[in-house]
């Protein structure tokens, strides 16, 4: 092949090979929610009460046991599971006990889940119940939002802060 | 998995040979991918400690001095930004084309299972190193890959608060994280720096600088790229807005899309399985493993030919054991060795004129010993008959040679040209064996023994012990580096070669004997 020809070849060659990098570095546009949609955002790390409730240790109890570990109360470590519902103009989008997390169900329920939603207006409900109670709910909160397409509203929980929290 | 590993030979072959015609074979890209990576891989660092330099690691600056960097500082910074995107991407290509022609070649199970489980971290951290550059942009690319990375390790339900609650909201983001992802951006590639040095452990002078032709045409590419489509910043990153539409670099995140509508446990299974089946591939199925080569103490000198030559560091010189008066013996490592006999043909006892003692070189191949060798060249010389007679010795993977055997073509496979000595052209010429020589084997730059080519070559050309003999007529000595789709060019080669030396020499078949006795050419030689 004569060299010009091999020049002009190998200058096409890298050539492509950048058009390719330059490309696909950013190029084609990934869709991650559709057109005129939203998302809501629910996630919290909260425990609920104890299976087995706390008590004050009785003075034989308190014998029994050695002087260093003494102390005044006794508490069972399994907690139950948080109950968890996301309620979106009157639908029920979500609904799930959440068990309580660690070996021995000792550690907070959590939850991180994102729904996608039209966006526009909407009323949202959040209910939560984290107590041994049969019915009905701790912490309920309705709040009417309008949400913009593409807008994350983050739904967080903290019972020192009141409960549900609206971002 | 032969059947896989046969159909990307093919590709592979037929892209060598396509580049081939494109650039000189020093040059051809896909025989320098290794070397192409390391060159990709200091322009990303030098490119990157320069942007470092601006690059404010708080959360609410770190956008508006990459910023700064591209608009502001375009000339300089914003083309090392660049450089530092695309070399990346480019880093991607060349290393995922290098895993899949090392597979295609075979060259990863046997005892070169080394190079390829090494290898298999440093691919995963060259995407963790990616990925975690993207982060630190913080615009909308980077708070999808952040939302998508925390959520799908979350998945694992290793860690004590999910991470991707980081980014629930914009309150909840702190500059801490920004300091993390800085730290494991550079820390990740230096980690893998470090692995690629034992990558490279068990291949002697590892080529890891691409020729500076190709490196200054590939650096030129890239430069005319970043000036021509600078890598720009997204929208800046918002936790209270879904990025939405984004421009995913489809090089390093491709299966971000799927992470995310995936479930977890589908996506971290398939992941481990991958993980696994890549570490697994040497032994997918085991080879069957050649004997590695042996010494012979009673003709070895500890010249350290072997030593210098052999392309996989299975040699190690140590001292005399048999109370001869050498300093060394050479040592083989059977867990190096790849039986390729580069060692054999660069021994000076490789002398096929040798008939006074058994032919037993100091080191050789268990399984196709020198001697068998030159067994097998009196055999296929006996049959040859007509003008221009021509003794073909070809390596493994090149040209088929049964395709170009004929009355006049006789041909004698070797495991690789490497392990030919010299000295069997000139005993082929002097006896009248043949009236040429073609020596024929892998892509020139390409050879499955990685030196066997190139120690030919110079041991040919005089610059490589043992060297090919002066008296040796050049003319009748022809090389064909064609490769295994090479069948058709080494036919042709072997027609002209044939019709050439049938002219040019009379009929030797009529020639009387040669006049030196085996003593005096053993005497001559040796």
């Amino acid at each position: 092949m004569p060299d010009m020809l091999r020049y002009a070849g190998q200058f096409v060659f890298l050539a492509m090979i950048m058009v390719v990098i330059g490309y696909f570095s950013s190029q084609p546009v990934y869709l991650q929610i559709p057109d005129g949609m939203a998302q809501i955002k629910l996630s919290f790390s909260h425990g609920g009460a104890r299976k087995v409730d706390c008590r004050k240790l009785t003075v034989k109890e308190l014998a029994a046991l050695p002087p260093t570990k003494r102390r005044p109360n006794t508490c069972g470590r399994e907690r139950i599971p948080v109950h968890v519902q996301l309620v979106l103009d009157g639908q029920l989008l979500y609904d799930e006990l959440l068990e309580a997390t660690g070996l021995w169900n000792d550690g907070p329920s959590r939850t991180y889940k994102k729904l996608i939603v039209p966006a526009g207006p909407h009323v949202v409900v959040a209910r939560l119940r984290d107590t041994k109670r049969q019915s009905g709910f701790d912490y309920e909160v309705s709040q009417d939002v309008t949400l913009e397409p593409f807008q994350n509203l983050a739904i967080d929980f903290k019972a020192d802060a009141g409960g549900f929290q609206f971002r | 998995m032969s059947a896989l590993r046969l159909a990307l030979h093919r590709c592979v072959d037929l892209t060598e040979n396509a580049l081939g015609w494109l650039f000189p074979p020093a040059w051809n890209p896909v025989l320098n991918l290794g070397a192409l990576g390391f060159f990709f891989y200091w322009i990303i660092t030098v490119s990157g400690i320069y942007i470092y330099i601006f690059f404010d690691t708080g959360v609410q600056n770190a956008y508006q001095s990459i910023e700064y960097m591209t608009h502001e500082q375009w000339y300089l910074a914003g083309i090392m930004r660049s450089l530092h995107r695309y070399a990346s991407d480019a880093l991607i290509i060349v290393m995922l084309l290098h895993l899949v022609r090392e597979f295609a070649r075979d060259r990863c199970r046997g005892v070169r299972w080394f190079s390829w489980v090494t290898g298999v971290p440093v691919l995963v951290m060259v995407y963790f190193a990616g990925i975690s550059g993207y982060w630190l942009v913080w615009d909308k690319l980077a708070q999808y890959v952040a939302i998508v990375s925390t959520e799908w390790l979350d998945m694992l339900g290793i860690f004590g608060q999910p991470i991707a609650r980081n980014f629930l909201s914009p309150d909840a983001l702190e500059s801490r994280f920004f300091t993390l992802m800085i730290f494991m951006h550079i820390a990740i590639p230096l980690i893998a720096l470090a692995i690629l040095w034992i990558h490279l452990q068990r291949v002697t002078k590892p080529r890891i600088n691409p020729p500076r032709g190709l490196a200054l045409s590939v650096f030129a590419a890239l430069m005319a790229l970043s000036l021509i489509h600078p890598a720009l910043s997204q929208a800046p990153a918002d936790l209270a807005v879904v990025p939405g539409k984004v421009g995913l670099d489809w090089f390093y995140l491709p299966l971000y899309p799927l992470l995310e509508t995936l479930p977890g446990n589908l996506t971290w299974g398939l992941a481990g399985c991958f993980l696994v089946i890549m570490i697994a591939i040497p032994w997918l199925p085991p080879m069957k493993r050649a004997l590695p080569a042996a010494v012979d103490l009673d003709n070895c000198n500890g010249c350290a030919r072997c030593y210098n030559d052999c392309p996989y560091n299975a040699i190690t010189l140590v001292a005399r054991t048999d109370g001869r008066a050498f300093e060394r013996e050479p040592l083989v490592n059977p867990a190096y060795c790849v039986a390729c006999g580069l060692c054999a043909g660069s021994c000076p006892t490789s002398m096929p004129f040798r008939r006074l003692s058994a032919l037993s070189p100091g080191i050789d191949l268990q399984e196709r010993t020198i001697a068998s060798l030159r067994d097998q060249t009196e055999e296929v010389a006996g049959g040859l008959t007509g003008p221009g007679r021509i003794m073909v010795f070809g390596c493994d993977d090149g040209p088929a040679l049964k395709r170009v055997a004929s009355q006049s073509i006789g041909i004698v496979p070797v495991v690789c040209l490497g392990q030919l000595p010299p000295t069997f052209i000139d005993y082929v010429l002097s006896r009248n064996l043949a009236d040429g020589v073609m020596l024929t084997g892998c892509s020139e730059n390409s050879c499955t023994a990685r030196f066997g080519i190139e120690w030919t070559k110079q041991r040919l050309a005089g610059e490589r012990d043992p060297h090919l003999r002066n008296r040796v007529p050049r003319e009748r000595l022809r090389t064909l580096w064609a490769g295994a789709a090479g069948t058709g060019a080494l036919q042709q080669a072997l027609v002209e070669f044939s019709s050439e030396l049938a002219s040019a020499t009379p009929d030797v078949r009529a020639a009387p004997p040669p006049t030196c006795s085996p003593a005096t050419m053993e005497t001559q030689d040796a």
